[in-house]
């Protein structure tokens, strides 16, 4: 239906390459795309106007940072931002001193807050808490039977006096339960509560007065990450309605971007505690700020990438190097510093991996061997410093020595030294070409995409040079060494720090 | 409201179908026996096929006879109550047009559609005049009303060839079970004789909580005879005893299923075979909750997708909720809304009426 948003500001960014500054029309057009693709993930309007207002101001006042060009630069503000609104650093469930801990759960009907207490449990007894379920959910048909057979199914005591289905007093239930569970000297109580509406008053009473009867350490709002723009109604209605001191965002496992979790963060106030992520029991785990802004944002983790490339993107290197290649002395030391540079940007699949529309090359990821560019540097520091220089002196016995020193073959040694050759070739008629790239994203990502067909061209050529490529693993390395090519491609080069 | 009636065969006229078919496995036996005479004489079976073929015309009358429908009529509901209306902040008129944008975006629109009805309202009110609040929300009440309006927002229920099978579809927590509970109970209060299925083996009780409102409802329920039995395979015994109790209709639950997970998907194509091997499905049903923003087009685009929907049921109207993402769904989809849930009672349902939605909602 619409592209994602990394697709778009690409598509935005087409005239702006060039650029290296903000202009408050760059701005603009950025934000214009990331106000529409926060509300097509469901964050509330009125949170999307403040958030975009914010960004605009500091997107506006910010220093422009050489690595990155106008669209990376508003994103990688916008990622800030969010992260820190979804809470910075992670949050961590409040333990009473004197136990039992009592943890209440709150949240709309359908939001899954039966399955949440079950996961619960099991998370809290697995680290040793000796945890019991309490059922106050007695007004759905069979809640009180569904904890009790995901209490036996995680082997945590359920306390349920009540058979439920619309009989009984929650709130008697609650303080029972704590009663019960003082006695029985258990450390924690999950309270289960019924599915409300924030509007409900009657039902929001109620949940006060379990609060009140149970006195929680923890009141977890519960809340699917499906939900629409009324999250943020139905957060403001449990936080005056009841209180809450953190937030539990279910279904992550979908694929709903949970744009709510921006939206309740920000009209509550309060730290996502966890996420649910399937229905197994063990899909539970901690919330984390930084990978819920990308998928608010449906970037990839773009933007870890853009921070990667910003930290080992040396702008004076790159300058060195194209002054290399301007004079054609580019050297196999260049060669491996461009390999290592590669190398601090990540490994070479994660890297892939990260980059939005990179689907179509995952296939071919697997067949690239990371330990290649550990090779090939095992070799070229196998060879003496004037060997590095003029790979030209390599004779048989220089090769044979070389390749002893670093483990691998001669034929090795060969194939490395062809695709050198090749590198350097293409290298300066890049530099003669001209074509100074910004490095990092998006002007990356097309080149990136035409990887797979350029990778097959050369493939073919050093099958035809090496002529004893007939192992797999051999094949492999020559894939891995063309993918340190492929930088040589006119536009792709930025990703290497090439200028 | 043609949603409101629904066709089932007179009773007497059940009792001569079964008739019929305690009679054709009869005919059966003979036509085999006949076959296999054919194999070891040669000459004289002809005579015999011949008469096998006479032993129809007995039957016929039976068979050929049009089936009497009976039209049930379901009580009439309304539902308007628990929709909020879009304007409780600002006042709707020429100046604030513009806001109105923001207005369908907080009602779940979605950006697109927003910008559509805005951009048709403008034309509308420039083209007639027209001016103040009332004439304005007239326009904007018109075009939804429109927009929802179509001639299958009724239940099909109307082939006279029971049991009508309904499929219950949904993502986890939408409201299925519930939903299942009141149609069973609004069907069973119009007259008829409704046949429940608890095809989700997977929940947790989800068996226990359709129970509940089998017997509140006063259905009739097939339970999987194991945990965690195949819900195929009770989808296939919920048809089968409805044929054999001669139930008018039979409403089957399924799990719910997130519809990015493949596999569970591809398992709703196999319940809809394996009903398809006794009876013809007639409403495959997709629950939505009205709190459910964007993703419900996907949800909805999947789920056609895979199990075929016939219609909506749009859940928890009665919360804050609008559930305005529907307006892209039947847009795009071209899918009707056919039911609406505006509360965990019995009785808090109703059919969808676009008249008192786009009403309820401009308020």
């Amino acid at each position: 239906m619409f592209g994602n948003l990394s697709d778009r500001l690409v598509e935005t960014f087409k005239n702006l390459r060039s650029k290296g500054k903000l202009s408050a029309a760059d701005i603009d057009a950025t934000l214009r795309e990331i106000r529409k693709a926060l509300l097509e993930a469901d964050v509330a309007l009125e949170v999307v106007k403040n958030f975009i207002a914010a960004v605009r101001e500091r997107a506006l006042g910010d220093e422009v940072s050489k690595a990155l060009n106008p669209a990376q630069q508003v994103v990688q503000i916008v990622n800030e931002e969010l992260v820190q609104i979804l809470g910075g650093e992670q949050k961590r469930l409040t333990f009473a001193k004197n136990p039992p801990t009592v943890i209440m759960l709150a949240g709309l009907q359908g939001s899954g807050k039966t399955t949440l207490a079950g996961k619960l449990a099991k998370w809290l007894k697995d680290q040793g808490q000796t945890p019991i379920l309490v059922a106050c959910d007695l007004q759905r048909p069979n809640a009180v039977n569904q904890l009790q057979v995901l209490g036996d199914s995680v082997g945590v005591p359920v306390f349920a006096p009540e058979a439920g289905n619309g009989s009984g007093n929650p709130v008697t239930v609650a303080k029972d339960a704590i009663k019960h569970a003082k006695q029985k000297q258990f450390s924690v109580v999950i309270v289960d509560t019924a599915g409300r509406l924030g509007i409900d008053e009657e039902l929001m009473a109620q949940a006060r007065d379990i609060r009140k009867a149970t006195d929680p350490d923890e009141v977890l709002f519960v809340i699917d990450s499906m939900i629409g723009q009324d999250a943020v109604n139905v957060a403001k209605a449990f936080e005056d309605g009841v209180g809450i001191t953190g937030v539990v965002l279910t279904k992550l496992d979908g694929d709903a971007r949970g744009g709510a979790a921006l939206s309740v963060a920000q009209v509550t106030g309060k730290p996502i505690v966890f996420a649910s992520t399937g229905e197994s029991l063990d899909a539970f785990e901690p919330f984390y700020p930084d990978r819920m802004a990308s998928r608010i944002l449906d970037m990839g983790d773009i933007l870890t990438l853009i921070e990667q490339a910003q930290k080992s993107f040396d702008e004076e290197q790159a300058m060195e190097m194209a002054q290399k290649l301007a004079k054609d002395n580019f050297t196999l030391e260049d060669f491996m510093d461009q390999m290592q540079q590669l190398k601090k940007m990540g490994s070479i699949k994660n890297m892939l991996a990260m980059m939005p529309g990179a689907g179509k090359l995952r296939s071919q990821l697997d067949n690239i061997d990371e330990k290649e560019i550990d090779r090939t540097e095992a070799i070229i520091r196998s060879m003496t410093p004037k060997e590095r220089k003029d790979p030209k002196i390599l004779n048989g016995s220089r090769r044979l020595r070389i390749a002893k020193g670093s483990g691998m073959t001669v034929t090795d040694v060969n194939s490395l030294v062809n695709r050198f050759e090749q590198a350097a070739k293409m290298m300066k008629t890049m530099a003669k070409g001209g074509n100074p790239g910004i490095p990092g994203m998006p002007q990356g990502l097309p080149a990136f995409g035409g990887a797979g067909s350029q990778a097959n061209k050369n493939k073919k050529a050093k099958a035809k040079k090496g002529g004893k490529s007939g192992n797999p693993a051999k094949r492999a390395a020559e894939a891995a060494g063309l993918s340190t090519q492929n930088p040589t491609e006119p536009g792709a080069g930025s990703a290497f720090g090439l200028k | 409201m043609a949603g409101l009636i629904f066709w089932r065969k007179k009773k007497e006229d059940k009792a001569q179908v079964s008739e019929s078919s305690v009679v054709e496995p009869v005919i059966e036996a003979e036509v085999v026996e006949a076959q296999t005479v054919v194999e070891t004489e040669t000459i004289e079976p002809i005579q015999e096929v011949v008469e096998t073929i006479e032993l129809p015309e007995i039957v016929e009358p039976l068979v050929i006879e049009e089936p009497i429908l009976e039209a049930i009529e379901l009580p009439k509901r309304r539902f308007s109550g628990g929709i909020k209306s879009l304007f409780s902040r600002i006042k709707f008129d020429l100046e604030n047009l513009n806001e109105l944008e923001d207005i369908l975006i907080q009602a779940d629109f979605g950006v697109d559609a927003a910008e559509q009805i805005v951009a048709k309202v403008k034309a509308k009110a420039k083209s007639t005049g027209a001016k103040t609040e009332a004439e304005l929300k007239q326009i904007l009440t018109e075009l939804l009303t429109e927009a929802f309006t179509r001639d299958d927002i009724a239940l099909k229920l109307d082939s006279g060839v029971q049991p009508y099978v309904i499929l219950v579809v949904g993502v986890n927590g939408a409201g299925k079970t519930t939903t299942i509970g009141k149609l069973a109970n609004w069907l069973v209060q119009g007259g008829a004789k409704v046949t429940l299925g608890a095809a989700d083996t997977f929940r947790a009780a989800a068996v226990e909580q359709l129970a509940t409102w089998a017997q509140r409802s006063n259905s009739e329920i097939v339970k999987p005879s194991t945990e965690g039995q195949e819900p195929g395979s009770v989808a296939y015994e919920t048809v089968e005893k409805a044929i054999v109790s001669c139930a008018d209709i039979a409403i089957i639950d399924t799990a719910g299923r997130l519809q990015n997970k493949q596999g569970l998907m591809d398992e709703l194509g196999k319940i809809r075979r394996v009903i398809e091997k006794q009876a013809a499905i007639s409403e495959v049903l997709l629950v939505l909750d009205a709190t459910t923003g964007q993703n419900a087009l996907t949800q909805a685009k999947a789920f056609a997708e895979v199990a075929q929907v016939t219609g909506i049921v749009l859940t928890k109207l009665d919360g804050t909720a609008k559930g305005g993402i529907v307006y892209a769904i039947q847009e795009q989809l071209n899918l009707p809304i056919k039911l609406v849930g505006v509360g965990e009672g019995i009785d808090d349902f109703a059919f969808f009426d676009p008249q008192e939605f786009a009403t309820g909602l401009v308020g």
